[in-house]
């Protein structure tokens, strides 16, 4: 892989941008005050769901409607070891994702029989299923309450500690993503999206790369939900409400779902967006609508995706040009 | 837990009755949905925001006659009208340009509409809770097999069964209704011969939102009309819809019976998970039929 990064220009370019961000975002609880640490904590949790969503949902076209329930689970897992256990807290950090994983399994075997819009709207009501127990479940899971105060680790407990440890997980998780999407998995589940009927007549197992690629991104899902918690301190019913699922799907449509860190300027957008016009009105759900709406009419494949489209068109105007 | 302890064959009878009130919202809420699922194949979110702005049109006009019978049927004839008029504005601005896009962005632009009404509605309405005082006519119990149960209930178990009817009517026996029917199988067909098919569309579409409408002015006097509702319902009405079957009409009325029975049964049954008995059933219904317990129209 380093080979390959040293011998491509432009990979070289990307990689030392990544790298100086990363050491850039590590002395930020340095010089930021602390809502924007934690505003930034927010962002990467947000971030990292819609890019785990945007596995299945521009990778692999498929329809994930409902992606939230798997980042609620991964944030219940992580508040119900913490209250309900003896265990380490440590514990329901590693077992967030396989649980996440364990729920993907079940509904994507229920629902890759079938595709498209049916796919997601019987996840739709499996999810909801998921969200009603959840929501009346009192004695477990506190209900419409949720569950508030929840006590982590003390190192991570801080606003810095917190930031810290959502950095790091993202940055590992987006390496690890980065390594799927480019894996053989990858390709192969791209291939499926572009034509589903030839990559079934090659030889690819549609269903199961379907149901591997569901399972994959719920866990990613349930690692955002762990962080979730580090940074709120509490879980509630919404964090797997359909309408959360739908803003997720904004945000790869914001950022541009053909792109790998589209979905992380989307989401980046939507939590700065809410919070700073959250500010000056009440309203800001009407902004976020006609931005939508917007964009669907004039943008549609994103705005990383856009920029990136009139980079490559520039490029290629440049080495016509050179010809 | 004292597990189905307070079922009893009156309790039960009540609760059918009830479920079966609640039935008629959720199939007229659900068949506009069906019909414009099935004919322009748009999965509408926003039909739940119609559904609310249906209540609270409801609201207004039924305080602006100073309720009582007056007040009552106005606003009932009224608000499904306006919310019509809005569904028709959106429709020829927006949705037009639309048709061709993929479902999942439609589903996105109207989730944007959602939230474009939802604060809309804020901003008219306020965030307190509203409610509607039934027409004296309408109050109180009726005795059914020496059992109470409420008028208004009655009224709407009524209904029910007429807005099947007269959309059975409409789908099967109209000109418009079966140009539609056939836009939905073969759009550029229908064009070919000669059939403005947006405008059979726009049609199609405001009777649906109509029908939208329709629903949350009835079931504004039974709840409290609130922030919110456009959410709850919406979800219902797609499960119910996907059910029965897309754009089938009597999948819509199947769905929707199913629907209500559980959820005012399942009271009796386990109280505190109730809302979790529907889904149960779509989800149960989905794994043997999965394109829905009747014949879909896709």
């Amino acid at each position: 892989m380093v080979k390959a990064i040293l011998s491509d220009s432009r990979a070289l370019k990307a990689f030392g941008a990544g790298v100086a961000v990363f050491i850039l975002l590590l002395f930020v609880p340095c010089f930021l005050p602390r809502f924007h640490v934690y505003l930034l904590g927010l962002i990467f949790t947000t971030g990292l769901l819609a890019v785990s969503l945007n596995l299945v949902l521009g990778l692999g076209g498929m329809y994930q409607f409902h992606h939230a329930v798997f980042y609620g689970i991964g944030a219940y897992t992580v508040a119900l070891v913490i209250t309900k256990t003896t265990l380490s807290p440590w514990i329901g950090f590693l077992l967030a994702p396989f649980v996440s994983a364990l729920f993907s399994l079940f509904i994507g075997l229920i629902c890759v029989r079938l595709s498209k819009l049916y796919f997601g709207m019987l996840q739709i009501s499996l999810g909801s299923l998921v969200w009603a127990v959840v929501f009346r479940w009192y004695s477990f899971t506190g209900g419409d309450d949720g569950i508030h105060g929840i006590s982590v680790p003390g190192i991570i407990s801080s606003t810095s500690g917190a930031y810290y440890f959502s950095l790091i997980l993202t940055v590992i998780c987006l390496l690890a993503m980065q390594r799927i999407v480019n894996s053989p998995f990858g390709r192969s589940f791209q291939a499926v999206r572009d034509n589903p009927v030839r990559s079934e007549a090659v030889g690819i197992n549609v269903k199961r790369l379907q149901l591997t690629g569901m399972v994959i991104s719920g866990a990613f899902a349930g690692i955002a939900g762990s962080m979730f918690v580090v940074i709120e301190g509490s879980v509630f019913p919404e964090l797997m409400f359909w309408t959360l699922s739908l803003e997720i799907i904004i945000m790869c449509l914001l950022g541009g779902w053909f792109t790998f860190l589209g979905p992380m300027l989307g989401a980046a957008i939507i939590v700065l967006l809410r919070t700073f016009v959250g500010i000056y009105t009440e309203y800001w759900t009407i902004i976020l609508g006609f931005v939508l709406m917007l964009l669907i009419l004039f943008l549609p494949q994103g705005v990383l995706g856009y920029f990136l489209e009139k980079f490559e068109r520039s490029g290629m105007k440049q080495a016509q040009e050179e010809k | 837990m004292d597990f189905a302890s307070n079922i009893t064959v009156s309790a039960l009878f009540q609760q059918t009755l009830v479920g079966l009130s609640r039935t008629t919202i959720l199939f007229i809420v659900a068949s506009g949905l069906s019909l414009i699922l099935g004919v322009l194949r748009i999965p509408n979110v926003a039909h739940g925001s119609l559904y609310m702005i249906g209540a609270f049109i409801m609201y207004s006009v039924n305080l602006f006659f100073g309720g009582g019978q007056a007040g009552f049927w106005m606003a009932v004839l009224l608000s499904p009208v306006a919310v019509a008029l809005i569904s028709l504005a959106v429709e020829r601005g927006l949705f037009q340009h639309l048709y061709e896009r993929e479902h999942l962005m439609l589903l996105l632009f109207t989730f944007s509409i959602t939230l474009v009404f939802g604060d809309l509605v804020k901003m008219i309405w306020g965030s307190d809770y509203r409610s509607v005082d039934l027409p004296a006519a309408f109050q109180g119990f009726f005795t059914v097999f020496g059992f109470p149960f409420p008028r208004y209930n009655l009224l709407l178990i009524i209904i029910g069964p007429v807005v099947a009817s007269g959309l059975w009517f409409l789908t099967n026996k109209t000109r418009i209704g079966k140009i539609a029917r056939a836009a939905a199988v073969d759009r550029e067909m229908v064009g070919a011969i000669g059939i403005n098919v947006s405008l059979i569309f726009a049609a199609v579409f405001v009777i649906g939102c109509f029908l939208a409408g329709l629903g949350g002015a009835l079931v504004a006097p039974t709840q409290n009309i609130r922030q919110g509702m456009d959410h709850a319902i919406i979800i219902e009405a797609f499960l119910i819809v996907i059910m029965g079957g897309l754009g089938n009409i009597w999948g819509a009325l199947l769905g929707a019976l199913i629907f209500g029975l559980t959820d005012s049964i399942g009271v009796l049954v386990l109280p505190q998970f109730a809302i979790v008995f529907p889904y149960v059933v779509v989800v149960i219904a989905l794994l043997f039929c999965p394109k829905g317990l009747l014949k879909s129209t896709w």
